[in-house]
């Protein structure tokens, strides 16, 4: 198998490179191909001989697995892998697609030497451009997190740009980011090299096979059926690339896998005159939408439009991939806008455009992990064009996914549990990848919401608050409030400016948090993922008193916050629990959690058809009612004692309120304040709205949106999944012993990985900042991701942070490690060394000084005290 | 022949005359102010003197100005902006879809585009779009008047329905005259499709009415029972002729009202030339009357656009007016009645709707005046008797009729006054709707295949190209595409803005020296259905 590989590689090599390699093969191997026969069985089955199918099928062999089968439809190394660019940048935004970025560069880099295979890899280095003040506070923040991971990179003046490339035009920049340790390199030959590493451990690959669709049995992925015959196997990887989506649905039980291909233009020319150094840096200019790296002497130029062209909306056409031309016409802009950057340009001879379309996910994050639906079922695709800087770092996480169970780090941006079936019509992903490609080049601001693929999802409320000034931000589909602009703002104005500073909205913001804090405001939250469990004996609560860290066995009516923990303790999902009745509960979920503790529960339930899990989401309107009046309105609507007496705190119960039965009104509200969550089923929620806006008038009452939210609880130091928790953050490193019963007398999942860390200690430590020296108004506002220094060294990064209306400060939250001084080894962090480290947080450069709290700010609970009528009379005269 | 120069100069009087005159004829020309104002039409000129005769010749003065590119020397120092531009071209147009049913649209036409760009003030140039309600087909039609807009104004209401009238069949006829008689709803005929700036006049349409309702109860004792295939030539010929007729008759009968009594009177004594197209499925008929023009928009197999002509120009460019003239005439008016190019050396169009001063006899003419309101007596233009007027009429109003038969490569229809024409080539009209319709499509694609090109040749191709394309983008109205290429394009046949700019903001005195009222009617063919029609048989 192995030296009919090799020929294939040989036979590749020596047809000249980019062009007409889709005709190479000699028809003797390709003869040979047909005569060979699959094996009967395997393993994994790996579809896609790209890069990304290549680099799983490396790192599983390299974990000692096998039995491994990868199966191309074509030849290996073709499709976007063949014709990418073969930039490998490790400038991302976030810091996991840094990591991956990083660890596909050093992979690259050692690769020629383990195969003996030349790869061209050339460490060129590339220089980020910027064309205004907000680009480059864009590419500061970048660097500040590429440096504390390790990887070096500075920002530079224009002068200095100039040094670094002969002919670059840096009269309109304003600085620039370097980041020398970035490379080119042929992906193709890279993907063939690691193929041959793969298939030097064992993997068998077979080209010229296509997969037909993945058997399924019980949820369980038994086998492929491809053109050639079938293969049984207990996991397949879909590394498909653009044919991702298809071939997921080809399956009986379908895997959505939402992405979209885009066509992308590249231009390559003639060498120079005096040929171009093969080291000469990679220039990425995003403000002129282009990147221009150094090719044989000449450059490669292409870039990502305005408008881009969606393609294969409707699956594989033959017709669309042979029309796949050159198109001049679309190609213009860029073209102008690399003539503008490097004039001299002008008189270099063309030799093509390259038309190679790269596939694109809804927010600009590559796909991987396992189906919720399907068990075996992996896949890692979409890479929104930056395949060969992910590919390397991605296969490794995807190969101890399967190997282990899970990545060593944590994935949860990229992870396909993050979208539902919802996101995957078609329409959607075309107008969504219109959106998204554009939004590989365009400043990515704090807050910004995609606009396409919006009004998917809605409460019934939702054309009532859209009336009263709504602004909307979309949440797994799911149309949420940011905030309410009062009639007399200018509404053009606001929603237009994106800034790096104090936004536009504070003002209004802060009227509704101080709404919260002394009357009462209502927020639309029915985006939260809501399932019911119910069982006819016991089993209910067995099987959550195993899957969840806190005792659940409480009295009728109360509510209990709990982590649903993974073996190593880690979160996967962070909910509140209202125990219904003796064999029923409802959870209360983040939104994006929707398919993900889906799947995770259906896994670790036991089969048994006495035990009913389902998803009422939609079932509900969710009303959040925060503020010290939230009790008057309720008691006003219900005529009934809502008094802390009567209904303590996390206690649930249904009740009428107005006309209407049967709502659940927990006393609770995400956000450490007073009041009442409302879970009223969806045909009352119009009523209820009405009787709750009405009756609240005299209190006071406005609507308010997640913006208020969210500053309410960062304030009061409350962590939320997806920004602050994830599958590697247990309960002991942000403060929850407290709900983690550890002796409910029964075991639970993580059970003993926390009973160690208990005895161990924790090497991380949740901790909230109160930023001190910072200005809110001139001062660039921390958004995430900002790296924390600890004595000056660093120690970590914010996961979430919020202006604090009542302290008036900048509240930060975020991890704090204690990396050994001289091996950089992660130690056990102590409150102890929590509270004797002076903290500074970086802002795109700029540090700030913070005071470190390992809980919150008592003050903040203290309820005022119910003030009497005469001055409630003051208040709504206001 | 009267002396016009005695007749004319008084014009130095020329606020007061102007005043009577704009009273008389409420929307005639104010413009080139040193002479007269109903000189300077193109449809019009007086021969007899020199001096006006180099005045009166907008359309040569036109090609010497823009020609000669002295128009940049006249004294314009204000541009306006693309947007300014925008709203100028847009100001008039109008797009219709053909409604679909069911999701599929079964009409041959998809709908058209139209839009007119005034030169005179008022425009004289009017337009009509209708759908006929109680037979199949659609009427599209554009009326350039001369002499003011009273003509076209009125055959642009009424000839429509003279059409529908004579397209219907007996018993429709008959129900109608029944439901007008008792008092009845009518039923409908017409489905207008109108843009707000075009106006049916309220205070005559019973006048109107009656005259219609006259011609159908004609055309029901005229029925011999024989419930015979209505034939569209014959239709579209008898309505031209009983319309003109009427618009003669109302004249001579006046009215008690005073005020209609006056409009008639004007309708009547201007003028307007007419070119009409009825669509019933893959029949298309054109009929003409004067010198707007209707073309074919056709594409070959290869993608180019070949235009074909549907209709004849009734002026002196076309042999077989001029020998009809004659012919119809005596032997020794031959050298008069066709002089310097127009009709009795006056009248560009050579046949015409109402200019009753080229149909009626001296006597009748005289009388009329006499016994017309005051304004009319006083108006010395429709004094004038034409030079050398011995055997009236001079001026028919009868339409030369063609039909075509669709196929699928007829893609489109130009319906035109002789303001773009005499602007551009009929090839040039064709490619740019043409091209303008299919989109980007069909543009060729630039591909480099083998030759030497530098990245600086290709970008200078490719602004060029989308310079091009820009101005497709920025109109979503055919008619106002077309329209921008005729008052903006340079040599080179592309959009020069500041040309547009200057072209746009001529005072309103000075337009009409270098272009006249253009109105254009784009319509679009379903090539489906016609292809269908065409597989039927």
């Amino acid at each position: 198998m192995f030296h009919r590989f090799l020929s294939i590689i040989r036979s590749q090599r020596t047809s000249p490179r980019w062009q007409n390699q889709c005709l190479a093969r000699s028809s003797a191997s390709a003869s040979e191909a047909h005569s060979v026969t699959l094996p009967a069985q395997a393993e994994v089955v790996i579809c896609g001989g790209g890069i990304t199918g290549t680099s799983v099928a490396y790192h599983l062999s390299k974990m000692g697995w096998k039995d491994i089968v990868l199966l191309e439809q074509g030849r290996l190394a073709a499709g976007s892998t063949r014709f990418c660019a073969g930039i490998l940048s490790t400038a991302r935004h976030l810091t996991i697609e840094q990591k991956m970025a990083d660890y596909s560069n050093k992979l690259y880099q050692q690769l020629e030497q383990e195969t003996g295979i030349q790869t061209g890899y050339v460490r060129t280095g590339s220089v980020f451009l910027a064309q205004t003040q907000d680009r480059l506070i864009s590419l500061k923040r970048i660097n500040s997190r590429l440096n504390v991971i390790g990887i070096p990179s500075e920002i530079i003046s224009p002068k200095k740009v100039a040094e670094l490339h002969p002919f670059l035009n840096m009269h309109d920049l304003v600085g620039a980011m370097h980041v020398p340790e970035d490379a080119v390199v042929s992906s193709a030959d890279v993907a063939l090299a690691l193929a041959s590493a793969a298939s030097q451990n064992g993997v068998q690959i077979y080209d010229r096979t296509s997969v037909l669709h993945v058997m399924v049995k019980k949820g369980q992925v038994t086998g492929v059926e491809t053109d050639k015959g079938q293969i049984e196997c207990r996991y397949f990887v879909n590394c498909a690339g653009q044919w991702a989506y298809e071939l997921g649905l080809s399956n009986e039980e379908p895997v959505s896998i939402p992405l979209h291909a885009c066509e992308h233009f590249y231009l390559l020319t003639r060498p120079l005159e005096t040929p171009l150094q093969n080291n000469t840096p990679t220039i990425v200019d995003p403000d002129g939408r282009i990147y221009i790296r150094n090719w044989q002497g000449g450059i490669l130029s292409g870039g990502f439009e305005k408008n881009p062209k969606p393609i294969f909306t409707e699956g594989k056409n033959q017709l669309e991939i042979q029309n796949l031309q050159e198109d001049w016409d679309h190609f213009e802009p860029l073209l102008s806008s690399l003539l503008r950057r490097m004039p001299e340009l002008e008189t270099l001879e063309i030799m093509k455009l390259v038309n190679c379309p790269e596939t694109f996910t809804p927010d600009m994050r590559c796909i991987m992990g396992e189906s919720p639906a399907v068990r075996g079922y992996f896949v890692l695709a979409g890479m929104n064009s930056a395949g060969l800087s992910f590919g390397g770092g991605a296969g490794k996480y995807l190969a101890e996914w399967i190997v282990n169970g899970y990545p060593s780090e944590n994935v949860w941006e990229l992870d396909l549990k993050r979208f539902g079936a919802l996101q995957s019509s078609r329409t959607f992903l075309r107008h969504r990848v219109m959106e998204v490609m554009p939004l590989i080049y365009d400043l990515k601001v704090p807050r910004w919401d995609f606009q396409t693929g919006r009004q998917l999802r809605t409460s019934p409320l939702y054309d009532r608050l859209d009336a009263q000034g709504a602004r909307w931000m979309e949440k797994h589909g799911f149309e949420r409030p940011k905030y309410f602009v009062p009639p007399d703002k200018d509404l053009l104005a606001l929603e237009q400016s994106k800034t790096f500073y104090k936004p536009d909205w504070f003002d209004i913001v802060e009227a509704e948090v101080k709404c919260c804090k002394e009357a009462v405001c209502v927020i639309d939250m029915s985006s939260f993922t809501k399932f019911e469990i119910t069982s006819t004996g016991d089993q209910a609560l067995d099987v959550l008193q195993f899957l969840f860290s806190n005792d659940l066995d409480v009295p009728v009516g109360h509510i209990v916050h709990t982590g649903m923990l993974n073996e190593t303790g880690g979160y996967e999902n962070d909910c509140s629990i209202a125990r219904l009745s003796k064999r029923s509960f409802f959870m209360i979920s983040p939104t994006d959690q929707q398919v993900h503790c889906w799947a995770w529960l259906r896994k670790h339930m036991p089969e048994d058809s006495s035990l009913v899990l389902e998803d009422v989401t939609w079932k509900y309107t969710a009303l959040n009612l925060i503020g010290p009046r939230a009790v008057d309105v309720l008691s006003e609507l219900s005529y009934a004692p809502m008094t802390p007496d009567h209904f303590p705190t996390l206690f649930c119960k249904e009740m009428s309120v107005g006309y209407a039965n049967g709502i659940r009104v927990m006393s609770m509200t995400h956000t450490g304040e007073p009041g009442f969550m409302l879970y009223i089923p969806i045909e009352y929620a119009l009523h209820v709205y009405n009787e709750v806006m009405n009756v609240g008038q005299k209190y006071g009452i406005r609507n308010s949106g997640y913006y208020a939210l969210r500053s309410l609880r960062i304030e009061k130091f409350f962590a939320f999944w997806g920004q602050d928790l994830n599958t590697l953050t247990t309960p002991l490193e942000c403060g929850r012993e407290s709900r983690v019963k550890l002796d409910k007398g029964m075991d639970f999942m993580g059970q003993d990985a926390l009973l160690q860390q208990k005895q161990n200690g924790v090497y991380k430590r949740f901790t909230m900042f109160i930023l001190e020296d910072h200005d809110t108004d001139l001062d660039l506002w921390p958004w995430w991701g900002e790296p924390i220094y600890r004595n000056g060294r660093y120690a970590g990064q914010t996961t979430s942070s919020a202006y604090s209306y009542s302290l008036e400060r900048h509240v930060c939250l975020g991890f704090v490690h204690n990396f050994s001084e001289d091996t950089g080894e992660e130690q056990v962090v102590t409150v102890d060394f929590i509270n004797r480290g002076e903290y500074e947080i970086d802002i795109a450069g700029c540090r700030f000084q913070a005071k470190a709290k390992l809980y919150p700010i008592a003050s903040l609970f203290t309820h005022k005290r119910r003030k009497d009528d005469v001055e409630l009379s003051d208040l709504h005269g206001k | 022949m009267p002396a016009p120069t005695q007749l004319f100069f008084p014009l130095v009087r020329n606020c007061e005359l102007s005043r009577i005159y704009g009273t008389a004829c409420y929307c005639h020309h104010k413009h080139l102010c040193c002479s007269s104002p109903y000189l300077s039409q193109s449809h019009l000129r007086y021969t007899n003197h020199p001096a006006y005769a180099t005045f009166s010749r907008p359309k040569e003065s036109w090609w010497q100005y823009t020609q000669g590119r002295r128009y940049a020397s006249t004294p314009q120092k204000f541009y306006l902006t693309p947007p300014q531009v925008n709203s100028i071209l847009k100001a008039n147009e109008y797009s219709f879809k053909v409604p679909e049913f069911d999701g599929k649209n079964v009409s041959s036409i998809l709908g058209f585009d139209s839009n007119q760009l005034p030169a005179n003030a008022p425009i004289e140039d009017r337009r009509s779009a209708a759908t006929c309600l109680q037979t199949r087909g659609m009427l599209l039609g554009v009326f350039d008047g001369h002499a003011g807009c009273a003509c076209s104004q009125a055959v642009s209401e009424r000839l429509f329905y003279y059409i529908a009238v004579s397209l219907l069949p007996h018993e429709t006829l008959l129900e109608i005259e029944n439901a007008v008689e008792s008092g009845r709803a009518l039923l409908p005929i017409l489905q207008w499709h109108k843009h707000p700036n075009d106006y049916f006049s309220k205070e005559a349409s019973k006048l109107y009415f009656n005259s219609l309702r006259t011609y159908w109860q004609e055309l029901i004792d005229l029925n011999t029972g024989e419930s015979a295939d209505i034939d569209v030539k014959e239709a579209l010929i008898n309505a031209f002729k009983r319309l003109d007729n009427d618009i003669s008759l109302e004249a001579q009968v006046g009215d008690p009202n005073s005020f209609l009594n006056y409009l008639v009177l004007r309708v009547a004594f201007s003028g307007a030339t007419a070119c009409v197209a009825h669509v019933d499925g893959v029949d298309l008929h054109v009929a003409n009357t004067g010198d707007s023009r209707a073309m074919l928009g056709v594409q070959e197999e290869d993608g180019s656009w070949s235009a074909v002509t549907l209709s004849n120009d009734h002026n002196a460019q076309n042999e077989r007016e001029v020998e009809r003239l004659k012919l119809e005439h005596p032997k020794n008016e031959a050298k008069s009645v066709v002089k310097q190019d127009r009709l009795l050396g006056l009248l560009m169009p050579f046949r015409a709707f109402g200019d009753v001063k080229f149909k009626w006899s001296i006597d009748l003419q005289k009388r009329v005046i006499e016994s017309g309101p005051d304004q009319l007596n006083d108006n010395e233009y429709t004094k004038f008797i034409p030079p050398n007027y011995h055997t009236p009429p001079y001026l028919t109003a009868e339409p030369e009729v063609t039909y075509h038969r669709l196929r699928p490569q007829d893609k489109f229809l130009v319906l035109a006054t002789d303001g773009l024409w005499e602007t551009m080539h009929r090839h040039d009209v064709v490619k740019i709707v043409g091209e303008y319709l299919t989109g980007m499509h069909h543009q060729q694609p630039i591909a480099v295949g083998g030759y030497k090109v530098t990245l600086g040749q290709m970008h200078g191709l490719l602004t060029e190209r989308r310079a091009k394309m820009s101005s497709v983008f920025e109109d979503q109205n055919a008619a106002t595409h077309l329209i921008r290429h005729a008052v903006g394009n340079n040599e080179f046949g592309a959009v020069d803005h500041e040309r547009l700019s200057k072209m746009l903001s001529l005072p309103e005195e000075l337009a009409r020296m270098y272009r006249d009222d253009i109105t254009i009617i784009v319509v679009q063919f379903n090539s489906h259905v016609v292809g269908a029609y065409q597989n039927q048989e």
